[in-house]
């Protein structure tokens, strides 16, 4: 038995469902075939045991983009931006900076410090804004272009050159490619304040502050700090996924859950449907994959269908994840020195100055384990009580650098891993370990197996600037369609990347609609 | 007879092809050197008797021909001699040898990998298109992408023209050989790891990045876009060590009418109204001129023989942030015979090229995070080469001259340098050398180390970078040394720069000094002496 859809998308994660809404909202029969038992991806919420959840891989995000915000309607589906959450850097002594909506302040912040952080942050969200031609839309071609690269290159041109200013304009070519260590110490003194920072430009990425192209990733960051505020991620029916499947829902989209996908069927080069594990086939003009590049074509389509060089540049695509996800269910709520209940609630991370960052960053070249990772910790039940029985939390760890490639194995250094994580966290939290009732570390590996995302890549892919823009996920398939007609890929293995932002499944459905005639 | 159109601060090879050009122009040019030498790190000295160490730049490949034929070197004396090869030692006891002989050079390729030895046909063919590429544009002022100016408007049209006639495909390619690590672009190619090792190891040459930082990838060209005698890729000896550059410089710049004072340090550039009135130097003397070239490194400038008063505030604070950070030593030994290499088959002719000890990629990026912590590497990447074996010149007959280039070594360890660690730091390459060469120890006469330290105190290097600046994007073409001013014109009216801190970069290429002279007759209205861009290559 064959079905006949319009539209099949592969995986419900955040961007397919952004894709999937647009185009059934365009009044195409979409199907979404999920192979989790929830749709939302890695922003759907996860059980730790049956008492404890927590909201998923995504613990902290930015609000998704503001034109999907408004053309979904996501508001009237229950969306809303959850409280701004300041990021709170953790000093062993207490002695902890935060950075709020005024700036930094803390023991060791000065006046300077602050006036400082103003401008660099003032600067470098001015070249987040002149970017955002082109982190809304395709990326444009360098050769050959089409009437909407041209205007893409002509805004962007003019951001720059215009709106920047030409001194300004100057200092971003000399910035775009450098790494965030040089550019920090260009302007900053306060070493915490430039160690938060550097963690940030290279949280989810295989980088170190020293990396060059990191201040592109922290550039990245702060386009989605021009849609609002960062929050905690707390799995409420408020939060992305619940709003986005409503949505998709209304639209008219049709879901299938525990539906894995084994193979996209391909016919003379055009795909014309997929075939499910359990052996269904279903027909559709369009196949849209919100999987990673690299799964999609190398797993689902297959080099034999492909080109051998594009195969061959398809499996160099770089992506091996780099970040372990620890999850703590705890009888009670943690005591952190120098903090209190309150300062729970936001964002904390163990990331003391920009050397410890590299050096965190250092083994994981050589397919080792941070000795002392950097770490961003959430407390997410202290918004969404539901997470944890009474009185009860979950705590959500970020712990960076943890190889996909562990030398030797996970297998037998995960638990060991674990308790060093958890022997370093009560080096903050001394109470912690007396509270921890269950608790789960997710590797790469287990990311991988679990999220179905080669090599357990939050975003699909590394963003570095060889695999960004029109060479994201790689040249001749960076305008989300690829070499076979009718296949499309959405997710945050393209332009732009990473992040719940929603830009990846948006830009996607605009070429998929601009492309298909006029009916 | 203090009358000069012209004065040229420092007399390295920038400085001279600089004042050979505008002397050949007709100008009165005074080259001021505060060594007793000239040559800056172009340069060579006997300081073990009998032997002649060039004690800084020790090949020779990227110096322009264009510029070579222009100033009539080869009659000066300069002559390069190829280094047909270069060589990995392994630590299990076999090597890797690379020759430019194409069916020798797959033979051995083969011998490690037979599918590397198809990828480097690919290879080669790939990096020669960049470097025919590239190469056009060196001798090329750069345009200033903010600047509403014709020429600048001209010369983004003419680049973007060079750009397009790529195709698409190989514009993207472009890009990533740009902006990748060597490490990650080199896995495109090979598979074998003493392959890719040997082939990374020339990307961290100079560089404050590892084999696998993004932006290595293209450090690759500097290794590769130069020529001898025609032979894009090729290296070379000066015959007569690097100091024949200088010196044939300087012979073409004389002949021109030209003057030369070493022992003469310059301790200010005067302005007076934004303007330059001439020099200042260190004795006190004053020498006017209405046009000073400066050929230190953008820093030195900048900072030390400019007054703070005299610029804009904009460049100053530039130059404060100019990455200059040194991350290389260099050892050069007097040798009581030739080392033996029990690894090399009888008779090998791989002791003619680079011999490197470095075999892992985990071994080359450990040794950055060495230069990270501010330490030289346990482990050090060694460019090692014996050019006494068909120069003559260089030590007593039977006798050896090596010269080692060693990566990383910082700027300022732990408690600053002293002669003591500079010993230890020698002694780390001595024995690693000793690892692959029983006898080597044993006929080491004398040996002269080098540290960022004493690459700045000699030649006046800021921080011992051998680049006069970091050889990454945000200080390559218009952003070097600075953006707004890469076109070879200082602040202040009358005052340029010629020196491997402007475009395009270090390694005795002679190009930045072509380029600033071709800047100033512009200014002065006077014929334009340098040469252009070759085209039939």
């Amino acid at each position: 038995m064959t079905e006949q859809m319009d539209v099949i998308i592969i995986g419900a994660g955040h961007n397919g469902l952004v894709c999937g809404t647009y185009l059934a909202r365009a009044g195409l029969d979409v199907l979404f075939l999920e192979a989790r038992d929830a749709v939302g991806g890695m922003t759907a919420t996860r059980a730790i045991d049956t008492d404890y959840h927590t909201p998923g891989l995504a613990q902290t995000s930015f609000p998704v983009c503001t034109q999907i915000r408004k053309d979904l309607q996501l508001d009237s589906f229950g969306y809303s931006v959850g409280k701004a959450a300041d990021t709170i850097s953790l000093e062993q002594n207490g002695a902890h900076l935060r950075i709020g909506q005024q700036g930094p302040s803390g023991q060791g912040v000065s006046n300077s410090d602050t006036m400082a952080f103003d401008q660099l942050k003032k600067e470098y969200l001015d070249y987040a804004k002149a970017l955002r031609p082109l982190f809304q839309n395709k990326p444009p071609r360098l050769k050959d272009f089409d009437f909407k690269d041209k205007t893409t290159l002509a805004k962007l041109g003019w951001n720059l050159r215009v709106g920047l200013g030409s001194d300004s304009m100057n200092e971003f070519l000399r910035i775009a490619t450098m790494n965030m260590y040089d550019i920090l110490d260009e302007a900053l003194e306060n070493e915490q304040l430039k160690g938060a920072l550097a963690a940030d430009a290279v949280l989810g990425h295989h980088m170190g502050p020293r990396t060059p192209g990191t201040v592109l990733t922290w550039l990245n960051r702060l386009s989605g700090e021009l849609n609002g505020s960062l929050s905690v991620v707390d799995g409420s029916d408020s939060q992305l996924g619940h709003a986005l499947r409503k949505a998709a829902a209304a639209s008219g989209a049709s879901f299938r859950l525990n539906a894995s996908v084994r193979k996209i069927l391909v016919e003379k080069s055009r795909a014309y449907g997929v075939e499910m594990a359990d052996g269904e086939k279903i027909k559709a003009p369009l196949v849209i994959s919100n999987a990673d590049p690299r799964s999609t074509l190398l797993d689902l389509v297959g080099a034999p269908e492909l080109d051998a060089m594009f195969a061959q540049r398809v499996s160099q695509i770089r992506g091996a994840g780099d970040v372990a996800k620890l999850h703590l269910a705890l009888t009670g709520l943690p005591e952190f020195t120098g903090l209190a209940g309150a300062d729970l609630e936001h964002r904390l991370i163990v990331a003391p100055t920009m050397m410890y960052v590299e050096r965190a960053f250092n083994p994981a070249k050589y397919g080792e384990c941070s000795d002392n990772p950097v770490l961003e910790i959430t407390i997410p039940s202290l918004q969404n009580k539901s997470l944890a029985p009474a009185g009860h939390h979950v705590m959500a760890v970020n712990v960076t650098f943890a190889p996909y490639n562990l030398e030797g194995g996970w297998e037998k250094a995960k638990d060991q891993f674990a308790s060093k994580v958890i022997d370093q966290l009560c080096r903050y939290a001394p109470n912690l370990k007396s509270l921890i009732a269950n608790q789960e570390l997710l590797t790469p590996q287990d990311i991988e197996r679990e999220y179905h995302v080669r090599e357990g890549h939050w975003h699909h892919g590394e963003m570095t600037i060889h695999q960004s823009f029109m060479m994201r996920p790689l040249y001749g398939a960076a305008q989300y369609d690829t070499p076979i007609d009718g296949l499309f890929l959405c997710g945050a293995g393209t332009h732009p990347g990473g992040g719940l932002t929603g830009q990846p499944g948006h830009n996607a459905a605009q070429r998929i609609l601009a492309m298909r005639p006029a009916s | 007879m203090n009358n000069y159109d012209a004065i040229v601060i420092g007399a390295g090879h920038n400085g001279l092809t600089n004042a050979a050009f505008l002397a050949k122009a007709g100008l009165r040019v005074l080259v001021l050197e505060r060594n007793p030498y000239i040559g800056g790190a172009s340069t060579s000295r006997e300081l073990h008797k009998g032997w002649k160490y060039s004690n800084a730049s020790y090949v020779c490949s990227l110096f322009r021909p264009e510029i070579y034929n222009a100033l009539d070197l080869g009659r000066h004396g300069l002559r390069v001699i190829p280094v047909n090869s270069s060589m990995t030692f392994k630590q299990d006891g076999d090597y890797f040898g690379s020759y430019t002989q194409p069916n020798i050079r797959r033979r051995e390729i083969m011998r490690h990998s037979p599918r590397d030895a198809d990828a480097v046909v690919r290879f080669d063919a790939d990096v020669l298109r960049w470097c025919k590429l590239v190469r056009g544009f060196l001798l090329r002022t750069p345009p200033n992408p903010g600047s509403l100016k014709p020429r600048d408007i001209f010369e983004l049209a003419y680049l973007m023209k060079k750009f397009y006639e790529l195709t698409e495909a190989q514009i993207y390619e472009f890009i990533r050989f740009f902006t990748m690590s060597i490490a990650e672009y080199l896995e495109n190619y090979f598979e074998n790891e003493t392959v890719l090792t040997h082939y990374s190891g020339g990307s961290i040459i100079g560089t404050g990045l590892g084999v696998y930082s993004p932006g290595t990838a293209y450090v690759l060209l500097h290794h590769a876009m130069g020529d001898v005698d025609g032979n894009v890729g090729a290296w070379g000896f000066a015959r007569g060590g690097m100091g024949s550059v200088a010196k044939a410089l300087a012979g073409a710049f004389q002949s021109y009418g030209g003057e030369i004072r070493s022992d003469a340090e310059v301790a200010k550039i005067t302005v007076a109204g934004n303007k330059v009135t001439g020099v200042e130097l260190a004795s006190g003397e004053k020498i006017a001129a209405k046009v000073v070239v400066s050929n230190l490194d953008a820093k030195r400038t900048f900072l030390q023989i400019m007054d703070e008063a005299d610029l804009p505030p904009k460049v100053v604070q530039r130059a404060r942030n100019f990455k200059i950070r040194g991350s290389s030593g260099k050892v050069n030994i007097a040798l009581d015979g030739m080392p033996t290499f029990p690894a090399l088959p009888e008779g090998s002719t791989l002791t003619q090229g680079h011999m490197h000890f470095t075999d892992t990629l985990k071994r080359l990026e450990l040794a950055y995070d060495d230069w990270k912590e501010d330490r030289w590497s346990a482990d050090p990447y060694c460019d090692m080469l014996i050019p006494s074996q068909y120069d003559p010149s260089m030590a007593p007959q039977g006798k050896h001259m090596m010269t080692v280039f060693v990566q990383y070594c910082p700027v300022n360890p732990d408690g600053g340098w002293t002669d003591e660690k500079r010993d230890q730091f020698g002694q780390t390459v001595i024995d690693q050398i000793g690892d692959y060469s029983p006898d080597f120890k044993d006929l080491v006469l004398h040996a002269e180390i080098r540290t960022p330290r004493e690459l700045e105190n000699e030649i006046g290097l800021t921080e011992g970078n051998i680049f006069q600046g970091e050889l990454t994007f945000d200080q390559l073409a218009f952003n070097r040394p600075f953006p707004g001013y890469a076109q070879y014109r200082g602040p202040v009216k009358g005052m340029y720069m010629s020196g491997s801190s402007t475009h395009p970069g270090g390694g005795v290429m002679g190009a930045p000094g072509a380029n600033s002279a071709r800047e100033i007759l512009k200014d002065l209205r006077k014929p334009d002496t340098t040469p252009e861009a070759y085209s039939d290559d």
